[in-house]
Order: C-alpha cells, then structure tokens, then sequence
C-alpha cells in the first residue's frame, strides 16, 4: 500500500493531508452520526420498530420524500433552465441573477419560509390570485413542495453551470455541419453530457430538501398525518425528551438518504461508462 | 531539508491516531477543563444566565436592569444578566445537555422536572420557592377580529362549524399545551368530570384548527399577519401585546367563563450556580421578581402578579376570571403529560386516520 501512495505522489504531504482529512472528516460528521447509530441502539429492537411504523411516522416519511422529490425534479428541470441562461447569453444584470441563485443558500431558512409563507398566504401577493382558482398553497403539502424548491435550487444551477460554460462550442457546430436540427442536437448531444451533473445536482436538492425544517414549519401547517415532515416529527419526540425515539427517527432518514446517494452514484457511474463507450 | 520523508509521514500518521482517539476519548467524558473560577462573593463583577422561553425577552430585560441597580446599591458588586430565549422545551433540553443556566425560568414545569430528572435540580425543587416557584402567572384567553363577527363568547363556540380556530401545536409548543388543557378544564367542568365528553369536545375543537404551527409566536402570526382564522386561543399576556403593538383597532380580547391558571415556573439549577458560585446573586435574582418592583414588572409586561395590592392596582387590565389549577384537574404536569402529550396519548389518538 505504501509503496502506491509513494508512486501515485506528485505533490508531497500525502501523510498530512490525509491524516488532516481522516480528523477532520472524523470530528466533524462521523463520530456525531455514529453517536446517532448508538443512541438509537439503546432500544430494543421492539421498540425501534413500533417507533419506526408509527402511522404517523410513516405518513411523514412519505410526505418527506414525495414533496423532496417532486421538488428536484422541477429543480433539476427549471434548474438546468437557469444555468442555460447563465452560462450562453449576455444580458443586463447578469451579475445580479447570478447572486440570486445563491440566496436560498445564504438565507437563513426560516426567513425564506416566513417570506414564502406570507406571499403564497390566502391574502398574499400571490395567494390571492390563486384562491381565486381554488389552489391553496401556504398550509398545504403544495407550500412544502414550495419551500424545498426554493431551498434546492442552487444545488442544481450550480452544478450544471461549470459543465455548461467549459462545454466545446464545437461540438454544436459539428452536428450542426451533420444536419442535426438545434433540438436534436441539444437532446441527443449536450443533454448527455449534462446528465451527470444534473443527477448529481438532483441528488444533492433531494437530501437537502429530506432534511430541511425551517422552513417547513412555517408554510406547511404542520397537520397531523397531511402536512407532517420528518424533522418536525422529530422535533416532537424531543420535545417530549423522547431523545432515543427521535434518534431512530433520524436514523432511518440517515439511512434512507444515505442509499439513495449510493443509488445516484452508482447511476451517475453506468452514465460515465456509457458516456466513456462512446 | 527534510531527509526522511517517511518519518515525517509515520509522525503524521501517529497524530493523526492521536488525534482521532482524542476525540473520541474526549466524548465520553464530560468536560472537566478550566480555570477555578473565582467565588462570586468576593468579586466585584458578576454574570448570570437566565435560560427563558420565548415572549419572556422584554419582561427579563426590564427585571435585568433593575434587579442589577438593586444589587449594585445592596452589594456593591455589578451584576450582569445574559438572556437566552426559545421554546421552553428546547431551551429545557439545552440546560440538560450542557448550556450552564444559573436560573431557568420556563413556560411550564415539565420542562423544569426534565431538568430536575437528571440531577442538575433536586426533585422537590418546585417547593422552594413561594406560589409554586411561580412568581406571576398568566392565563389562557381569545383573540377575535374587530367586532368580533363569528361572536365568539366563550369555549362552545370554538367547536361550532365554521368558526377557524388557531392554536399551536401541543407537541411541539409548551405554550399550547396550556391551551389544550384549558380547553379540556373547560369541558370537564361543564360535563360534571366526564372525561369522555371532555375528549370529544376537545376533538372537535382541533377539528376546527386549520394550521398547527409550531411554536405560540407563529400562530399569533398565522392569526394577525396571514388573516387566517376566526379566533386565537392565547395567553393572555401575548394576547395584549398583539393588541397593543399591532393595532387595537383590528383585534379585541375575549374572556371564556373559565379557564386554567397558567403557572410558569422559575428556579435556580443547584449545579450550575455552585460550579459558578453564584448562588446568592441567583437567588436574590429570582426573589427579585416577588419583590413589589419585580411584580410591578411582570404587570408592565401582562403577566398577572401574585402580589394581591398590584393585581388590584391592574385591575381592570386583568379581568377576574374564573380559574382552575393544573394540579387539580390533571394531577400535575407529569400526569398530564404522560396522559394527553406523549405518543399515542389523547392528543394524538384525537388525530388517529
């Protein structure tokens, strides 16, 4: 092993680094989540489950995940949209819109959920018109689904962006000489080579969306068994000082989370290897 | 200038394990390290933590000030007070893991016996002090809209249909679990103690709520900034302070026939305040808010004093209203908690599918 390390070395301070990274890596995600795993093992496995197939456990665990998920694809979508935008064309305030992609990352969430809250309320900026139509947002699992777009969304610009703006003109112009028409060759040219960065951008908008709860709060109504998260649910547990209850909690969405990066990895990898083939 | 890289490697990779067992070494134990700190007697300036919940910040920032000239004119010593706010649960939780409160003042003793569980307070901790260890309380009242145009009058209207009702989350809300009790005081003392009908009152009473907000701020603000609702079940000192500071024109108070007799409870944590030595200062602190100025205070700030010559001085800003205690209906905190609170417990078999 040693002799690899040695071999592989262009730059010196493999040791430092690597004992650095191990340390910090150690500090600062995996003794805390594996202090998760322990406390959640001081219940029996009895008690784990009937915590873990509570009715209302579940029932939050799936408005978790479908509002997460319903909110990266439309990320993913409208997200590949902005970066486009960003990245091909010259415009007055380019600068400025490129920042704003960045604000749900700077905000804290609560204040984006209370904003979010009060323009998509039935007597808000926009709540008003669309209670015409009969479509309530604020206090419905649609102002989840809202409040985890508006948190995901840099995530999925942001990865997209660089791909876009180091992509070779040329390889436009050469499909263009090949008769491709321009939809064609965004489909069958440059959405392959997007593809993994906007997986990896969906990725990362889905497990930061599992967890998010500031904003949640505020724009969801938080009703039993309907409008529910995960994180509020183990709020609830805490705050009945139920700490192995709400570690268990926590520890399936860990789990959860953790498989689905594993399933994206493993995705983004077969396109690599078929983008490569090619 | 190096010679042996692999001996600088194998000196990293050393600390590194160092490092690591370190860490987590230092996990499982608690931290023991720092100074002796000097005893609060004898030095001349002094700092308190009160670990609070959530509306207490301006009352605790008018005590603060005057409880430190007090001290400073007693004492001669300088007494600094910091203030940390948030949910009661949450700011309870804190103390237990490790947030070094001298006194805690909190929205209900629940959140306080949490503490006293695990050592940091002896059990009996709410004998200490006079009234309960509460030195004001509050209690549970409505807020309507100008005019009060779906007429509410008392608890039998909030479970009529049509009428939106707001109140926070008694799961995740220490403030609402008050609200909730009330309403099941209410009806059981309507219903001659027939806890059944008083289930069923409360049911249909949630019924009625169209968002459960998590904390009793955010639903003072569903309620006046969203318009959402009809009537806000609140304490009455956040009631007043909606009114005053967002517009008497728009809300008025409604007064139920009866209702529950909001204790919250403050005290000092015996561990904290004799690693500080700041126990005197502590306890003068709290003794503080019995004191005719601290209950003047607590006035000021909507909460009703204990002291009879400053509630009468109030009066009419607090109406008499007929109240009852937690103790008597529910048999304590820890009993109502157990029963209406935890999982599967009332409240959650009133949202069963």
């Amino acid at each position: 092993m040693r002799k690899t390390f040695r071999n592989r070395g262009f730059l010196p301070g493999f040791g430092i680094t690597m004992g650095y990274s191990i340390v910090y890596l150690s500090l600062l995600v995996l003794i805390p989540l594996s202090v998760l795993f322990l406390k959640a093992s001081t219940m029996s496995w009895q008690q784990f489950a009937d915590t873990i197939l509570d009715g209302r456990v579940l029932a939050s665990i799936r408005v978790s995940i479908l509002s997460s998920f319903f909110a990266a694809i439309v990320n993913a979508v409208f997200g590949v949209l902005v970066a486009w935008v960003l990245a091909r064309y010259q415009f007055v305030g380019k600068r400025i819109i490129d920042g704003i992609v960045d604000l749900p990352f700077a905000l804290p969430t609560a204040v984006g959920g209370i904003a979010l809250t009060s323009i998509y309320a039935e007597n808000g900026w926009v709540g008003q018109y669309l209670a015409e139509w009969g479509i309530k947002v604020a206090y419905t699992p649609i102002g989840i689904w809202v409040a985890l777009t508006f948190i995901g969304l840099p995530f999925v610009v942001r990865t997209v962006q660089p791909v876009l703006q180091d992509w070779d003109l040329q390889m436009e112009e050469a499909a263009a000489t090949l008769g491709a028409t321009r939809w064609s060759t965004f489909i069958r040219v440059i959405l392959p080579h997007l593809m993994p960065a906007v997986i990896t951008g969906f990725a990362l908008a889905f497990a930061r969306a599992l967890g998010e709860y500031g904003s949640v709060v505020f724009i969801s109504g938080n009703m039993p068994l309907k409008t529910e998260i995960v994180p509020l649910l183990i709020m609830t547990k805490l705050e009945q000082f139920d700490y192995a209850g709400a570690t268990a909690i926590a520890t399936v969405m860990l789990v959860i989370s953790f498989v689905m990066l594993l399933v994206i990895n493993y995705l983004q990898w077969r396109i690599n290897k078929f983008d490569a083939a090619r | 200038m190096w010679k042996t890289p692999s001996a600088i490697q194998t000196f990293w990779k050393r600390f590194g394990i160092v490092a690591i067992a370190a860490a987590i070494g230092g996990c499982s134990q608690a931290t023991t390290t720092g100074g002796e700190s000097k005893p609060a007697e004898t030095a001349s300036v002094v700092e308190l933590l009160n670990v609070s919940y959530d509306p207490t910040r301006e009352f605790y920032q008018d005590v603060n000030k005057e409880f430190a000239a007090e001290w400073k004119e007693k004492t001669g010593q300088t007494v600094t007070i910091k203030q940390s706010h948030g949910g009661s649960g949450k700011q309870s939780r804190s103390v237990i893991d490790g947030l070094e409160a001298d006194v805690v003042t909190l929205a209900l003793a629940y959140d306080i016996d949490a503490i006293a569980e695990r050592g940091l307070i002896p059990p009996e901790w709410q004998k200490k002090l006079t009234e309960n260890s509460s030195p004001y309380t509050s209690t549970i009242v409505f807020l309507v809209r100008k005019g009060n145009p779906k007429q509410i009058k008392d608890w039998d209207d909030l479970i009529k249909p049509g009428v939106s009702v707001i109140t926070p989350n008694p799961k995740t809300s220490g403030g609402a679990r008050w609200n909730y009790l009330a309403a099941w005081g209410y009806a059981l003392e309507k219903n001659n103690g027939d806890q059944a009908k008083a289930k069923e009152f409360v049911t249909s009473l949630f019924k009625n709520v169209p968002v459960l907000d998590s904390g009793a701020r955010g639903s003072t603000t569903t309620f006046v900034e969203r318009g959402i609702g009809d009537v806000l079940i609140a304490w009455e000192n956040e009631a007043y302070l909606a009114v005053n500071e967002l517009g008497k024109d728009k809300f008025e108070i409604v007064n139920p026939s009866l209702s529950i007799l909001a204790e919250p409870p403050v005290t000092v944590v015996d561990k904290y305040v004799d690693k500080h030595k700041t126990r005197d200062v502590a306890e003068a602190y709290l003794q503080f808010l019995y004191s005719k100025k601290g209950q003047e205070l607590a006035a000021k700030h909507y909460y009703r004093p204990r002291d009879k010559e400053v509630l009468k001085a109030h009066t009419p800003a607090f109406p008499e209203i007929k109240l009852f205690t937690i103790d008597e209906l529910f048999g304590g905190w820890t009993k109502a908690q157990k029963d209406h609170f935890a999982d599967q417990g009332i409240f959650d078999q009133i949202y069963k599918p």
